[in-house]
């Protein structure tokens, strides 16, 4: 490294490995010209030592020194050199030629140059290290450059909008530590109507969580293209993560697939926090077991379903909201999380502010004022809208509400195999023009039969005596099919996901879909236990159906 | 009521053997399905295509039915492959996630095209 000195000074480095010998001016000068010689010395050089340790000026021609630099500067026709000494450094030297007159230097001459000396050394220095502070200043305007390019870049990894699913409100917010972020969540539309939500938080921070963000993300995405079940999912992802992801980091994954019409959902987790569920009666957490993603190959992960009702919240949320800190160092974490959420009885929450917003002024209240955040935030809410509030009596006090259904239709049926056609053709005729489109009737029709069935052969038994009954009733906004049986004890199950694969594998009974069948195709379902005037139990199932109904029919495979 | 209202048929055509299904697939449905599936396993045809363009109603146990099929084709490594369900029993193979392990085309012509 070295630099030039115009109008007569030379330059000299004093900094590392250059040529051995000056790169000096070829030919011999006339003293009257003004002129930039580089020229440098090398760090053994003896003249630098000597340069240091001689305060002012030196005689070129009365040195003895084996020197290369000191041969260099007599071939450039330099009588007297002035070092220029900042706190123990040689950052330049004032070389003169001889005089115009060809006299020797006079002694006022000589202090002249001393004085020069002695001002242009710290003049020299600070003009230096404003130069070296702009080029580190440019050097970081190009980094923060690139990192506003790589926030943008992984901004559209991010889904750009928010789904649109009618009786659901979908909310989310991301928020980096750094200018990147290893946090991330998607959103997923299956062929069947299906929703996907998947969030997830990535060791680490800044650029390198960044990058393992962006290739896990595109895994999930293939991964959802293959399989629907979120458990094969998230098996698939750290499958095919586990070869590439750099040693001691791994990713943490929620993965839920949602059935927008009627709320069923599934999950699997890969170690990230677990979903609160906040209802009526309280906060639930959704567990599923599995390893991060990334640690390990071969791993399964724990499916595990629950059902959001109408007025239901899910909230999804990364690390940075439990593990930031206040100025006192204490910790945000789960308890004060599960206490500020709605339905908890602490939480003073208003209602009118979203989940997200009321979370983040909770945060920024534990915080305080100035808070550096320590690890990206990031929440992800489902809400279950509240069904309309259907025939209210505007005479009732207000909150009160009760639906008004009238009897469309009642009839009972044997317990003979085959009957439950006869019910679901019986349902279907009367409400064919209610429930539209078609596919929603075929939903109808294959839950009255099932209901039928299980009434039969579960409650009755298949005694032909026992009668099943079916009621089909109207309110405003819903339609209800009362299914009822007669056999007394046996509780009905509630549905659970029968496993498929235990069935293929021939580990379980091939049967026992009815139950959750008709989970699937409702908008509700509810199971009634009562006594009948003769001292037996009945069961009621009431299957529910929104008159406006949204089609999540399945796509043309 | 009438109650047996399902019939199972066997054809063949390029190098696979199709199983037209009628009716309705319940209970009732068992012993012909499984004769159908054992004469079609006895054919040389590696691929079985189960035709549903004149089901009418599949119910719970009819779904059990066809998860005995697939766990058979599997154990005797055939390939089973469904054509023309109609949008809601396509919606139910995808609910049981039976749409994870049988391949559903959307009509023969489809299903006989595939490799």
């Amino acid at each position: 490294m070295f630099s030039i000195f115009r109008k007569s000074w030379k330059a000299i480095t004093d900094k590392p490995t250059p040529p051995p010998e000056a790169p000096a001016s070829p030919e011999p000068q006339t003293p009257r010209q003004v002129q930039a010689v580089e020229f440098v010395i090398a760090p053994n050089d003896p003249l630098l030592a000597y340069f240091l340790s001689t305060p002012g000026l030196v005689e070129i021609d009365k040195l003895v020194m084996e020197s290369p630099a000191l041969h260099s500067l007599r071939e450039a026709g330099v009588k007297i050199s002035v070092p220029l000494v900042s706190q123990g450094e040689l950052i330049g030297l004032l070389n003169l030629g001889g005089r115009r007159s060809e006299q020797e230097y006079s002694v006022d001459d000589r202090r002249l140059l001393q004085t020069l000396a002695t001002q242009a050394a710290p003049a020299l220095r600070v003009a230096q290290l404003a130069r070296q502070q702009q080029a580190e200043a440019r050097e970081r305007e190009r980094l923060e450059q690139e990192l506003r390019v790589a926030r943008i870049i992984q901004q559209t990894l991010l889904p750009k909008e928010l789904p649109d699913l009618p009786g659901w409100k979908v909310a989310a917010h991301w928020q980096p530590a750094r200018a990147v972020s290893g946090d991330f969540y998607d959103f997923i539309t299956f062929p069947d109507g299906k929703f996907g939500l998947i969030a997830g938080d990535v060791t680490d921070k800044g650029v390198p969580a960044a990058l393992v963000m962006a290739t896990t993300r595109s895994i999930l995405r293939s991964a959802a293209e293959r399989y629907s079940s979120p458990g094969r999912i998230l098996a698939h992802t750290n499958e095919l993560l586990c070869p590439d992801i750099p040693a001691n980091m791994f990713v943490t994954c929620l993965c839920i697939v949602l059935d927008p019409a009627t709320g069923y959902l599934r999950l699997a987790n890969a170690g990230h926090n677990l979903p609160m569920h906040c209802t009526a009666s309280g906060v639930q957490e959704l567990h599923a077991t599995g390893m991060p993603l990334g640690l390990m190959p071969g791993m399964t992960y724990e499916e595990n379903e629950s059902w959001l009702q109408p007025g239901d919240s899910l909230l999804i949320y990364s690390d940075g909201l439990v593990e930031a800190h206040n100025p006192e160092r204490d910790m945000f974490g789960f308890p004060r999380l599960r206490q500020c959420l709605p339905c908890a009885p602490e939480s003073g929450w208003r209602g009118d502010t979203t989940l997200i917003e009321y979370l983040l002024d909770r945060l920024s209240e534990f915080t305080g004022p100035g808070w550096e955040q320590e690890d990206d935030v990031t929440f992800v809410t489902l809400d279950r809208l509240p069904l309309p509030e259907a025939g209210v009596d505007p005479g009732a006090s207000a909150g009160a509400k009760f639906e008004a259904w009238e009897t469309l239709a009642e009839f009972a049926l044997p317990s003979e195999p085959g009957n439950e056609i006869t019910a679901m053709n019986l349902v279907a005729e009367v409400v064919r023009d209610l429930i539209q489109p078609p596919v929603r009737l075929d939903r109808l029709k294959t839950a009255v039969a099932e209901a039928t069935m299980n009434a039969m052969e579960h409650g009755n038994r298949y005694q032909e005596e026992l009668l099943v009954e079916i009621q089909v009733l109207l309110s405003p906004t819903r339609l209800a099919v009362h299914i009822t049986d007669h056999g007394g004890a046996n509780p009905i199950p509630e549905p659970e996901s029968p496993d498929l694969e235990a069935k293929l594998a021939g580990l379980q009974s091939p049967r026992g879909w009815g139950l959750y069948l008709i989970k699937n195709m409702v908008d509700e379902m509810n199971i009634r236990v009562g006594d009948t005037e003769h001292g037996g139990t009945h069961h009621t199932v009431e299957l529910i159906f929104n008159l406006k109904g949204d089609d999540h029919g399945p796509a043309p495979v | 009521m009438a109650q047996h209202l399902f019939e199972a048929r066997l054809r063949q055509e390029s190098g696979k053997v199709i199983i037209d299904l009628y009716g309705e697939i319940n209970a009732f449905a068992a012993a012909d399905l499984d004769d159908a599936f054992t004469q079609a396993e006895a054919s040389d045809c590696h691929e079985i295509l189960l035709n549903f363009a004149n089901v009418e109603y599949i119910n719970s146990t009819g779904i059990a039915l066809i998860v005995g099929l697939v766990a058979r084709a599997n154990k005797k490594q055939r390939q089973l492959v469904i054509c023309c369900l109609s949008d809601h029993y396509q919606e139910i193979f995808h609910i049981t996630r039976l749409s994870e392990y049988v391949t559903i085309y959307p009509s023969e012509a489809a299903a006989l095209a595939a490799a």
